[in-house]
């Protein structure tokens, strides 16, 4: 179980958020100029990192915002919690084989 | 020599108090270079391995395990094999191994304990009844047995289920495969290393491959944890750890690596002979051999590589079966583990070529693929060593996500197993 620190409620069990994959997606700026493989790319293609991966969540049963959070995905440590639209944190960006 | 596993064999081992079996598959020394390495000595792989000598005649293989054989999914996974999926080309595959599943333990000569107990799988609402009949019509249509049980039927094929109407998740219905069942998951792997061994592939345990050497676009072999081992061509099936593979090959997967939950309590004598599952509430399950009741969950939702699952999973499933089977609620569970499955967009797996020459990948089975394992493993050595799929594989090969043309077995696969 994940405790996450709503920026905006304060820590939470996972059970109140829902979960919104590689976070810093931009949606394309002229769809109509993308190829099959660009719209591939940006429907399906999504970071499965193991190690360090950013991602965002949303507090669903709580204030109901969007948030980035950069998150192991073996030790599940939560390394930092950070606004939408913003850079990422500098951190060490680790992956296991 | 391998000895041939019968009743005399037995017999005989029996009277020398079953100190002299030879063992059921050798642990060789990697050679410097082979036709095909298999990476994953999992179901998948090993069978995959199999069917390469058995079918192809390329006996020049080693299957490459970092851990030991079926310690990834094909032995955390809660067994329930069954063929009843939606579309035509799902249909077809998992009929495929289905089929191949009722000879298994004949062609292998290794029990790998098929029952064709049964898989119900319940409906709780209207919506649910009319995709379940859906389905069925769809099954039907493609020669995949499967039948309607109203209430009523539910009751009688499953007495211990609460259907008072008064629960939670009332029971409207259910479909019905009857040539659906469970396997022994363990004895599957072995049985196909033993099946594979016998016809010369070596099976090397504990030694991760941790790099391809790729050059002009072709694979020219692997990098272990025991030295660089040339291959004309490798096939990775490495579930979890696809897109780990895949990245270290240089492309990416549309593939979710998450934990999948399941649970056994303490055994009791035999008090369900079948399967039940629900996709709507996220519960399946079945009695082992041993009297374990066997209980899976879903999915974390969120990526992870940590084998175990988070604890709100295990709640919500055992609320549920609590829910259907009141009988239940003093049990104790005993043990609860997880595995990272690697699901698809489509929630279909890919059995494909790959951007590089002579590298093929078999994964995005997610949470349902022990059912496939033989036919996995048959379409997938056909794929390997023709360079060139399997009929029943094309359909399921990478460029789905950029043609479009996805089989959406959610409804099928999705939760339920
Ligand atoms: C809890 C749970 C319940 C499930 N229930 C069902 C069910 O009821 N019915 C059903 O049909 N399916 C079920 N599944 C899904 C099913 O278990 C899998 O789809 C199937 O077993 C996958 O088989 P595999 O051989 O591809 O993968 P695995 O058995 O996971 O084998 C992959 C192997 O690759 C190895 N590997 C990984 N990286 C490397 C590397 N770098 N080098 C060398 N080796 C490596 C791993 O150690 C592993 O042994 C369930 C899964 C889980 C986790
Ligand atoms: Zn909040």
């Amino acid at each position: 179980m994940l405790l996450i620190d709503c920026p905006h409620c304060g820590p939470r069990a996972e059970l109140e958020f829902s979960y919104g994959h590689e976070a810093h997606i931009e949606r394309p700026k002229a769809p109509e100029a993308l190829s099959d493989a660009e719209w591939a790319d940006y429907l399906f293609l999504r970071d499965n990192t193991k190690g360090v991966i950013l991602e965002r969540w949303v507090h669903s049963h709580g204030c109901r915002r969007w948030f980035n959070v950069a998150r192991d995905t073996v030790t599940y440590e939560i390394l930092a919690v950070y606004p939408m639209g913003a850079e990422p944190p500098a951190l060490e960006r680790k992956t296991y084989v | 020599m391998q000895a041939r596993y019968s009743f005399f064999s037995l017999a005989r081992n029996a009277l020398g108090y079953h100190e002299n079996w030879p063992e059921a598959w050798r642990s060789p020394e990697p050679k410097a270079s082979y036709d095909v390495v298999v990476v994953g000595g999992g179901g998948h792989g090993l069978a995959t391995a199999y069917y390469l000598a058995k079918e192809h005649g390329i006996t020049n293989v080693a299957v490459i395990e970092r851990g030991w054989l079926g310690g990834g999914n094909t032995g955390r996974n809660t067994t329930i094999v069954r063929s009843n999926y939606l579309w035509d080309e799902s249909a077809a595959l998992y009929e495929h191994a289905l089929k191949l599943w009722e000879g298994l333990s004949q062609d292998l000569n290794y029990n790998v304990m098929f029952s064709q107990r049964g898989v119900m799988n319940l409906a709780h609402n209207q919506h649910d009844l009319r995709e379940l009949q859906r389905r069925i019509h769809s099954n039907r249509l493609n020669g995949v047995d499967s039948e309607f049980l109203d209430a009523r039927g539910v009751k009688e094929f499953c007495p211990i289920i609460d259907l008072r109407q008064g629960g939670r998740y009332p029971v409207l219905g259910a479909s019905l495969q009857r040539r659906g069942g469970t396997a022994r998951h363990d004895a599957v792997a072995w049985g196909y290393a033993r099946g594979a061994d016998a016809r010369g592939v070596d099976i090397i345990q504990n030694c991760p491959v941790t790099g391809f050497r790729i050059s002009n676009g072709r694979i020219q072999g692997v990098e272990t944890g025991r030295g660089y081992i040339e291959a004309k061509k490798v096939a990775v099936v490495t579930a979890g750890h696809s897109s780990v593979m895949a990245g270290l090959a240089g492309f990416r997967l549309p593939v979710h690596s998450l934990p999948l939950q399941a649970l056994v309590s303490e055994p009791v004598k035999p008090v369900i002979d079948c399967v039940v599952m629900s996709n709507a509430v996220h519960a399946y399950v079945s009695q082992s051999d041993k009297g374990e009741l066997v209980i899976g969950a879903g999915v974390d939702k969120y990526v992870g590589y940590g084998q175990r699952g988070s604890l709100p999973v295990t709640e919500e499933t055992l609320a549920a079966i609590c829910e259907l089977f009141p009988i239940f609620r003093r049990m104790r569970m005993l043990r609860q583990w997880g595995g990272i499955v690697d699901t698809c967009p489509d929630a279909s797996p890919i059995i494909s070529k790959t951007p590089v020459q002579g590298l093929y990948f078999n994964c995005g089975w997610g949470t349902g693929g022990f059912k496939a394992t033989p036919g996995s493993g048959w379409v997938f050595a056909h794929t390997v060593a023709n360079d060139n799929p399997h009929p029943l594989a094309a359909p399921f090969a990478l460029d789905r996500f950029t043609s479009g043309y996805l089989i959406d077995e959610h409804g099928a696969a999705a939760v339920a197993h």
